[in-house]
């Protein structure tokens, strides 16, 4: 097997809690991002999924270099970028983009589109074949909008419309590796369903990785090839997306996947629903052994003291001591 | 009689650049008991239809026409041109409404108990300490623990499942008929969702009450309602009981928006089905079908018809009405 694109190991970002004043002590540690290890394959897609707080934009835009980790390593190509400075992460940057959840707030107001995602080329010194306008048209047209929508600004498009200019954007410099920070979540259904298909076709026809960020697991489940849920910073299972939906190990998968309603009354009537008890712990405080251990129904003595690391259970990594 | 009962309901807004037809001659009826979600996407009017006989839009450049009556204790009732003091005896007593955000509808300065007595004083000549006791009845009813010790709490201390508990317990306060539920899970994640859908499903057994819930969410509509209205471009375009809505919708906009939702029980290598195109600008509807433009049955339709001509809300069986120039003369 090909050495893979990127590969994260025991990966932390943690953000000081400064106390109520200006000058107070630092209070505590944020363990957003607490031990996380993964490997991206050329062209391959990694959902990253879990709820609010759990740590799967910090892990994206940590991956990114967009925050300095905390400790851990980021190989990029087999090579190590988690103690880069930004200046040497420079020259990497045309390799490795972004795409945001928010297409109002990521795309500068005040510009054109052409001007947006011109800009990529500018910072870069670089000069497509055909000239700049040339190939953000081409671009434009490629993610389904028309070459006349180079002097139009933000404003005037759509939501969906909006999120393919950023889109456009995240392509200009020929990434390999793109992460999706909730592409979809603020779309309607009917426009976010044309989005999922786009990603899936570009990834197809340029070979990208996605590191697909979202809350929505129906959504992943889509475009995903393996699926990472994450929970209070930490990594529970990592499995490929054929038997994670059908066959979860870890207790927290089942739960959340069991959460998810089935657009499809009969099915949903039927449908045997975990629901979880108690609210999700502060990251600043996380549960010692295992993180899930406090909401688990299936916790015992060993799940409160001793963490439980990722192993091997069929075709999945679990991280629990009784894995389903 | 219907408890509510919306005939021809239209909402205009005059904006600077002409004139918006939010909500263009919806009628629907709801039954005591019972669950009806409204669903379409932004801009469809589902939320605006109901803020409007609520008497929750701007007055001045919105003009709201139609009719709107809901049953009470003192008779039925028209809300459309009511007077805002007069309204303001139904809302929050009669017909409650819990949002989508319940930081922004929780006010941060004032404690919850505050909050929950207030909401219960508005409409009852009872003592303060009557009210209170009411609250910590229907705190503990929703799920918050400690309820009497949590009313000195502030919004800010309840995450957003626990605010969102606060806000159903607060919309309960004077047992309404009706609760008009707003997206009431959109902020919140899936976990936290299926507590707060079976939470109402319970209340709603529980006092009897007529849900009307607003969703984009077909999945969330699937395991709650009743009977779906499907809205699109201010109109209502298709409606019939869930099963048969989500076994045989009629309507290519129904149809592209079951197909558009992925889904967890199909194969994961299923392509989504989506809809072509954008939803239309409401200032520049043609006079055919709002869909049409989207549409990929229209050329079925013979003359160009779907351009030219917009479509009547038909009966295609008993309960299930489309707006649809396929089904025309179809019918039973």
């Amino acid at each position: 097997m090909s050495e893979p694109l990127l590969e994260v190991t025991n990966l932390e970002k943690f953000f000081p809690v400064s106390g109520p004043g200006m000058f107070s002590r630092e209070r505590g540690t944020n363990k957003a991002v607490n031990g996380l290890s993964f490997t991206l394959k050329q062209g391959e897609t990694l959902g990253l999924v879990g709820e609010s707080g759990c740590g799967k934009s910090t892990a994206g835009r940590t991956v990114l270099k967009l925050y300095d980790p905390t400790s851990g390593s980021i190989k990029f190509e087999g090579e190590e970028i988690a103690d880069y400075s930004p200046r040497k992460m420079k020259p990497l940057r045309t390799q490795m983009q972004m795409i945001f959840q928010d297409p109002q707030a990521s795309l500068n107001p005040r510009q054109t589109v052409g001007a947006i995602i011109s800009a990529s080329y500018e910072v870069h010194k670089i000069k497509p074949e055909g000239g700049v306008k040339t190939a953000v048209q081409d671009l434009l047209e490629r993610v389904g909008l028309s070459a006349e929508h180079f002097d139009r600004y933000p404003h005037e498009f759509s939501g969906g419309q909006r999120q393919r200019i950023g889109i456009a954007r995240a392509l200009a410099l020929k990434p390999k590796f793109i992460v999706c920070d909730e592409p979809v979540s603020a779309l309607d259904v009917s426009i976010q369903a044309q989005v999922v298909n786009l990603l899936s076709d570009l990834r197809d026809d340029f070979g990208l990785s996605y590191l697909f960020i979202a809350h929505d697991l129906s959504v992943v489940q889509h475009i995903a090839d393996r699926v990472a849920v994450m929970y209070l910073g930490k990594i529970m299972e990592i499995a490929p997306t054929s038997s994670i939906y059908t066959a979860p190990h870890h207790p927290y998968t089942k739960a959340l996947l069991s959460a998810v309603p089935i657009p499809d009354p009969k099915l949903e009537r039927k449908r045997e629903q975990i629901v979880l008890s108690g609210e999700l712990p502060s990251p600043m405080k996380p549960p010692t052994g295992c993180v899930f251990s406090t909401r688990c129904w299936k916790a015992q003595a060993k799940c409160f003291t001793e963490e439980p690391q990722l192993r091997k259970v069929e075709s999945s990594e679990v991280a629990c001591h009784f894995p389903e | 009689m219907s408890l509510l009962s919306v005939h021809d309901l239209r909402v205009e807004f005059a904006t600077p650049d002409g004139i918006v037809k939010a909500v263009d001659g919806i009628s629907f009826d709801v039954e005591r008991g019972e669950t009806l979600a409204i669903v379409g996407e932004s801009g469809s009017g589902k939320s605006v239809s109901n803020l409007a006989y609520m008497g929750l839009l701007p007055k001045g450049k919105t003009k709201i026409t139609g009719s709107v009556t809901l049953e009470t204790d003192n008779g039925p009732v028209e809300l459309i041109g009511m007077e805002p003091e007069d309204i303001r005896k139904i809302r929050g007593k009669d017909i409650a409404m819990i949002f989508q955000d319940p930081m922004s509808a929780l006010h941060p300065f004032y404690s919850i108990g505050d909050q929950l007595v207030e909401a219960h004083q508005a409409h009852n000549k009872v003592e303060k300490s009557v009210s209170q006791e009411r609250a910590i009845e229907l705190l503990t009813l929703v799920g918050v623990a400690d309820a009497k010790e949590r009313l000195r709490a502030y919004p800010h201390q309840f995450s957003g499942g626990m605010r969102q508990r606060v806000m159903i317990a607060m919309a309960l306060m004077n047992n309404p008929s009706v609760l008009i539920a707003d997206e009431p899970t959109t902020a919140l994640d899936v976990t936290v969702q299926a507590q707060i859908l079976k939470l109402i499903a319970d209340l709603q057994k529980k006092f009897k009450m007529a849900v009307i819930l607003i969703t984009h969410d077909l999945g969330v509509v699937a395991g709650a309602a009743d009977r779906v209205n499907v809205m699109y471009a201010g109109k209502l375009v298709e409606s019939a009981s869930v099963d048969e809505l989500y076994a045989k919708p009629k309507m290519p906009y129904t149809v592209g928006l079951l197909g558009s939702v992925p889904r967890m029980d199909r194969p994961h290598e299923d392509r989504l089905t989506a809809i072509p195109g954008q939803p239309p600008s409401l200032m520049k509807l043609s006079g055919g079908c709002a869909f049409a433009p989207r549409c990929t049955r229209k050329s079925e339709v013979p003359g160009n018809k779907c351009e030219t001509t917009s479509p009547e809300l038909i009966q295609i069986s008993t309960g299930h009405y489309s707006r649809c120039h396929l089904y025309e003369g179809k019918t039973k």
